[in-house]
């Protein structure tokens, strides 16, 4: 009986594993079949504009980039504070609990919030928004990531380095970041690969356009809410474009996740 | 014989804790020799070792009373306790030196590993830091294992050698004092003996105290022995009296693994 009851529980957890694999094919598959119909050198060196997706895919980077510029080190900086030196106190835990609930916001919210707060004031959608509802998005990951790997390190380590004399920061920063040096770095690029493919956050506050921009109080060229915008579009052309792009998108994501894993797995202790 | 440093009616009561973990020790730590504390778990041994170079000051909230001195050569006496800025808590424990239970080899070279304590003292000479790092590490004798190796990751050593580098780390600052946190318990037998070993050459150019819950490894390098029960120093004497003829039941009882 209790055999019985034991194959079945493997076959239907495998059943279900398949089941998930299946649809996970599918995708990959549609994409690459109707992705690559559009695929050429020629939309990397043009503008959505003229049928190519330069200007989005240096849209996309740019805002994730810069909301990283700015969400990496401020988060780093909260996630360390939490660790080694609010630790315990009612005021870390605070903010540990918050950022918990920020990491469940629905990202609409985020770029609705932004849009009441940024792209009201100023009028129209701009680059700066978009960036502000990415940093949204990222900060409260790289917090808890750095806040979890530095819990990871273990006590005696701080103490060793404080009983040969080193002042408490520069065991933080000499000795304990280069213990939880992988496991930082693998958060922080799976929390980049998370912003980079978001497209709610994006779709009131950058916008997206069609030409090239370079000024960040612009409207901003998205390359997800253009692929949401070329998706309802009747040429079919252009869906074929949308496509190409989520293609490309989710090959960079693809790679973003896997560089995180091989980082994980190649970790030492 | 001078005393190195000397505990008096010392009581430490951790954050929120009811009762103090210790009461009232006092303890003499007599220059170049070893000192073991011995007791069973939970006695306030190692409460007791590392109040000797304020680690507990890493978390706040834990009160103390009494006094602890630490002497110098010309008999000039500080109150450990009194120290309150970072800076006298760094030269605290550039003289009062501390291995742990686990070696915790910093993650970094062999090399730096040594090097950072060192560095931290404003030493930035390239020759003469090579030179510490070498000296320190034929102390531990552990320089012939790692002389082609010394750019290694100290992760990459083995238990025993990462144990020897900790020690080395420690007294390539020219510490006074060395206090060793139960050092062997993660080890095995030959790395222990090799350990050991090394506490007796120490103690020439050392003040030795070590925490142990093994009393062979007690009776076997040290010549001081305090033994510890439920946070009450309850006799301290040399290692032989207190092995061969304690003055206590209790030490009697654990001595004899009645016990503990």
């Amino acid at each position: 009986m209790r055999l019985l009851v034991n194959k079945i529980a493997i076959a239907l957890s495998s059943l279900t594993a398949i089941l998930g694999l299946i649809f996970l094919g599918w995708i990959l598959i549609t994409l690459i079949l109707k992705g690559s119909t559009a695929l050429s050198p020629y939309i990397f060196t043009h503008d959505l504009v003229n049928n190519g997706i330069r200007n989005l895919l240096w849209g996309q980077f740019v805002l994730a980039g810069l909301a990283s510029a700015i969400g990496i080190p401020v988060g780093l900086l909260a996630g360390i504070y939490l660790q080694e030196y609010g630790n315990h106190t009612r005021y870390a835990d605070f903010i540990r609990d918050l950022s918990d609930v920020m990491m469940s916001a629905p990202s609409i919210v985020i770029g609705t919030f932004i849009y009441a707060i940024i792209v009201i004031p100023v009028g129209h959608t701009n680059g700066w928004a978009g960036i502000a509802a990415l940093f949204v998005m990222m900060l409260p990951i790289v917090v808890r990531t750095t806040d979890d790997m530095l819990s990871l390190v273990p006590t005696e380590l701080r103490e060793a380095g404080i009983a040969i004399g080193a002042p408490k920061y520069h065991v933080i920063f000499h000795i304990i970041l280069k213990a939880a040096k992988v496991g930082i770095m693998t958060g922080l690029i799976l929390a980049f690969a998370r912003i980079v493919g978001e497209t709610a956050p994006l779709l009131y506050t950058s916008g997206s356009t069609i030409y090239m921009e370079t000024s960040l109080s612009q409207t901003f060229p998205s390359m997800t809410v253009s692929i949401y915008n070329l998706a309802t579009m009747p040429d079919e052309k252009l869906v074929a474009l949308a496509w190409a792009a989520a293609l490309i998108l989710t090959i960079a994501v693809l790679a973003l996740n896997l560089i995180g894993r091989f980082l994980i797995k190649d970790r030492r202790l | 014989m001078k005393n190195k440093m000397e505990i008096n009616h010392f009581s430490f009561t951790y954050k929120g804790a009811k009762a103090p973990s210790l009461n009232n020790i006092t303890l003499p730590v007599q220059t170049h020799k070893v000192t073991s504390i011995i007791g069973p778990s939970g006695c306030g041994k190692s409460t007791l070792l590392r109040s000797m170079n304020r680690i507990h000051d890493l978390y706040p909230g834990n009160t103390y009373e009494g006094e602890i001195l630490l002497l110098d050569k010309d008999g000039n006496q500080q109150n450990i306790l009194d120290i309150k800025k970072e800076n006298e808590f760094i030269h605290l424990r550039q003289k009062v030196g501390m291995v742990f239970q686990k070696p915790t080899p910093f993650p970094m070279s062999i090399f730096d590993n040594i090097a950072y304590g060192l560095k931290l003292t404003g030493l930035k000479n390239k020759h003469k830091l090579y030179d510490y790092v070498e000296k320190s590490l034929r102390d531990v004798a552990l320089w012939e294992e790692v002389k082609n190796r010394l750019y290694d990751d100290a992760r990459g050593l083995s238990g025993g050698q990462q144990q020897r580098l900790c020690i080395a780390r420690v007294i390539a600052l020219k510490p006074e004092v060395i206090l060793f946190d139960e050092p062997t318990s993660a080890l095995d037998p030959l790395s222990t003996l090799a350990i050991e070993e090394m506490i007796f050459e120490l103690k020439q150019n050392y003040t030795i105290t070590i925490v142990t819950h093994n009393m062979q490894q007690a009776s076997r390098i040290s010549d001081y022995t305090a033994f510890m029960y439920l946070g009450d120093l309850i006799e301290f004497d040399h290692t032989e009296t207190i092995f061969i003829r304690p003055k206590e039941k209790q030490t009697e009882d654990y001595i004899t693994g009645k016990f503990g």
